[in-house]
């Protein structure tokens, strides 16, 4: 078989020394992790490896010598080379020797069993040690047989490499009996800001546990579970956003380490959207409370009140005189059009009763923006539905009466053909009526039929009115779902650091040159499809939705077809969103390969 | 390294490159022709004069920087999303079989394949409308039944060569794999 040599790219310009890393007989290839220099005492490195392989779980041994010659050939090096091979035994010992800056090297490999007479091929695999340590290529590390048939040949390599992290933090300035290189023996990486952070994490999540406890229990208590406050607690989104953000809170929060790579992206996720929120909000904010906008904004609400009421008006004195060429009937519709006009004048009465207070609440109101801009919109969401809480009261008077008609109209027309619903069996029974019974049905029937088309036309006017205001509520709700589940740390991963998101290897064939072993670059490929990414944030995005959808289910006290309309709305919002966010994410992974 | 011309299943000029970087790796290109400046400077005149004519229309100019906007737009898409330039194969003995396509903006797509995940390198022929076309593929092998077939690769799907040039690249193709099956043969007998 074809014996293939992974070596680390930053150890091509590493003095002479021995290749330690791991041998895969199954795959027939090297993985070299680092080149350990002279002087070495020969035990001190068996010893070393021994640790090594105690805390890795990988079989880390000697695999070879590596010749870096700067002048001519120096042939008592080659030989002291080879003789190593008899004190480190490992078959086939692996010999690469480079000389001077030429870019083609030797590879030759020693074979104490003299049966393997035929010339084996040598493809030499050079790798970026850094990139393939933190890329996710591998499969999960849970299970310690790392030999696995089934798992594929490359993971195993970068397996290997991902496992040895502590072979690599030893570098060149450590005062140790063994010299290497790898990549970090110039000195190990790492940002002061990130270990602060770290070190300040901890007490930081056990103060956010404790103060989210407090607020959970100060929440679940009896006190506010009480009928009119709960009903008022689930109809209200902010109350809905605000538990959200404090279930992703506790997900933060929570002390014990993510089990596996979704976890940890979604832990970061559910950080980075927390934090943009916050700075958002903080930004609204700092605009609201500049040069008296929030003056302003309570000086135009009453003036648009006052215009929606007298659109109403206009609206209802239309319906009830011949809408788009209509007859209705005058009786019913004077009696409607007085019912609503009357609801319109005790509206408006009462928000001129406010009218003094607007600008005090909305200042107040205006400081919980710093919890979030998620939390600002809901608040808006909620105060555009209590303005024209109006329209939607007569949308359920409408709704309601048309219900109502329709079942009579149903159940008199049944009567009508002699039948009649059997609620026991839950079906259509024939019945055979007194004639009184015939008659008052039928005249029932007449008179409900002809005063179908009036409360049809307020049905149908009103319902589209209430329509446009959920739309308008769905367009913020669909921004605040946005705001929630984008995985921006995912998006900026794989911008920035794609290899850590990588999908795939890409190799790249290095010039050739005769006699010398075949050359390859491994690269690593970012992943392009969106589907990596989303999932790992749509599980938020999930448990709002069950929510949402309980809330339509249970504060139907008014018509079914609000639950039809909203809920249907709202969930075809909720598709629309999802294939948004998958249409975004792949043009951007488009445009910007 | 060696290059010789075939022809597409719709008739256009291809040119097969087949490299040997060494005895168990292979690199064999397919060239698709090139964007030709006549079809170009067509499309480009057919929307002008529809513009052009809207113009006279409507005497809107918005129309005008419209086309041509749409025309700079429409160009970059057909480049990088649409044209492909060159669709090669590398075949590394023991490693895997890398396939690229390389489109005219220079993007390149890669997708590499692990050598136990491929079964084998296959011709096969398809109907297509009217005619019956003949298309290289790669059958990965299904991890739970050793003989069965998980997935079909379709390779050079742009370029469509002709099944000479199919011949050539299957005859190279397996000249490596086959390497594989006699050395896992010879480590059975042992």
């Amino acid at each position: 078989m074809v014996l293939k040599v992974f070596f680390p790219s930053c150890c091509s310009s590493a003095e002479s020394g021995i290749l330690i890393g791991r041998w895969i007989p199954e795959q027939s290839s090297a993985v070299i992790l680092a080149v350990v220099h002279f002087p070495f005492i020969p035990v001190q490195v068996k010893q070393y490896l021994r640790e090594v392989q105690q805390v890795t779980k990988v079989s880390v041994s000697v695999l070879g010598s590596w010749n870096n010659s700067k002048q001519e050939k120096e042939e008592s090096l080659s030989e002291f080379l080879e003789d190593l091979g008899t004190i480190f035994s490992h078959e086939p010992w692996i010999q690469i020797s480079k000389e001077g800056d030429s870019k083609f090297w030797n590879c030759s490999t020693l074979q104490k069993q003299p049966d393997n007479h035929r010339e084996e091929e040598i493809i030499l695999v050079y790798y970026d040690q850094r990139k393939v340590m933190l890329s996710h290529l591998h499969p999960p590390s849970d299970t310690a047989d790392l030999g696995a048939e089934d798992a594929s040949k490359l993971s195993a390599i970068f397996n290997t490499v991902a496992s040895s992290k502590v072979l690599f933090m030893t570098d060149r300035y450590d005062d140790g009996p063994i010299k290497m290189t790898h990549w970090q023996s110039d000195g190990i990486e790492a940002s002061i800001i990130v270990e602060l952070m770290k070190q300040a994490s901890v007490p930081a999540c056990m103060l956010l546990t404790f103060l989210l406890s407090l607020v959970s229990g100060v929440c679940n208590s009896r006190v506010l579970k009480f009928w009119p406050l709960s009903f008022l607690w689930s109809k209200l989104s902010t109350c809905e956003q605000l538990g959200h953000r404090l279930q992703h809170l506790q997900v933060i929060s929570s002390s014990k380490k993510a089990q596996n790579q979704t976890q940890l992206m979604r832990k970061a996720n559910i950080f980075v959207s927390l934090l943009i929120d916050v700075a958002l909000g903080i930004l609204l904010m700092s605009w609201l409370y500049r040069k008296n906008q929030i003056g302003h904004l309570a000086d135009t609400l009453i003036p648009v009140a006052d215009h929606v009421a007298e659109e109403l008006q206009d609206l209802l004195q239309w319906l009830m005189g011949a809408p788009a060429g209509l007859k209705m009937n005058r009786a019913l519709d004077q009696v409607l059009g007085r019912f609503f006009l009357y609801h319109i004048h005790l509206w408006i009465s009462y928000i001129h009763l406010m009218s003094p207070f607007i600008e005090m609440i909305l200042w107040y109101v205006g400081l919980s923006a710093c919890l979030g801009l998620t939390v600002a919109l809901c608040i808006l969401s909620d105060i555009i539905a209590l303005l024209t809480f109006h329209i939607y009261c007569f949308y359920v008077y409408g709704a309601r009466l048309y219900c109502l008609k329709i079942y009579g109209l149903s159940s008199l027309w049944r009567l009508f053909r002699g039948k009649k619903w059997n609620v026991l069996r839950q079906r259509v029974d024939s019945c055979s009526y007194d004639l009184d019974q015939l008659f008052i049905g039928t005249l029932l029937f007449t008179i409900l039929l002809f005063l179908l088309p009036t409360t049809a036309l307020y049905y149908l006017v009103f319902t589209l009115l209430c329509l446009l205001v959920v739309i308008v509520q769905g367009l913020i709700h669909l921004l605040v779902d946005l705001i929630d589940s984008l995985p921006l740390y995912s998006i900026i991963l794989r911008f920035c650091r794609s290899y850590r998101l990588a999908a795939g290897v890409k190799f790249r064939v290095l010039e050739q040159q005769d006699g010398k072993p075949l050359r390859l670059l491994m690269q690593l490929h970012p992943c392009r499809h969106p589907s990596l990414v989303l999932p790992l944030s749509m599980g938020t995005g999930e448990l709002k939705q069950e929510s949402r959808k309980l809330v339509t289910q249970e504060s139907m006290g008014t018509g079914e077809q609000k639950t039809g309309h909203s809920s249907v709305g709202k969930r075809k919002i909720q598709l629309l969103k999802k294939q948004c966010l998958c249409a975004c994410f792949y043009c951007l992974c488009l445009f910007c390969d | 390294m060696e290059e010789r011309r075939y022809r597409s299943a719709s008739g256009a000029p291809l040119a097969l490159r087949c490299r040997q970087h060494s005895a168990s790796c292979r690199e064999l290109a397919v060239r698709c022709p090139r964007l030709q400046l006549r079809s170009l400077s067509a499309v480009t005149s057919a929307v002008w004069l529809a513009a052009y004519g809207l113009f006279v229309l409507c005497q809107n100019s918005m129309v005008l920087s419209a086309a041509i906007f749409l025309t700079l737009i429409g160009l970059i898409i057909y480049l990088h999303f649409v044209k492909i330039d060159q669709e090669s194969l590398l075949v590394i003995g023991s490693l895997g079989i890398q396939v690229t396509s390389s489109y005219a903006s220079g993007k390149e797509s890669t997708t590499f394949i692990e050598m136990s995940q491929v079964k084998d390198v296959v011709i096969n022929e398809a109907i297509h409308m009217q005619k019956v076309i003949y298309y290289l593929c790669i059958l990965l092998q299904d991890p739970q039944d050793p003989q069965g077939v998980s997935e079909v690769v379709p390779l050079f799907q742009s370029s469509q060569p002709r099944l000479d040039c199919l011949i050539e690249v299957y005859k190279s193709c397996h000249e490596i794999l086959d390497q594989r099956k006699a050395a896992s043969q010879s480590d059975g007998v042992k």
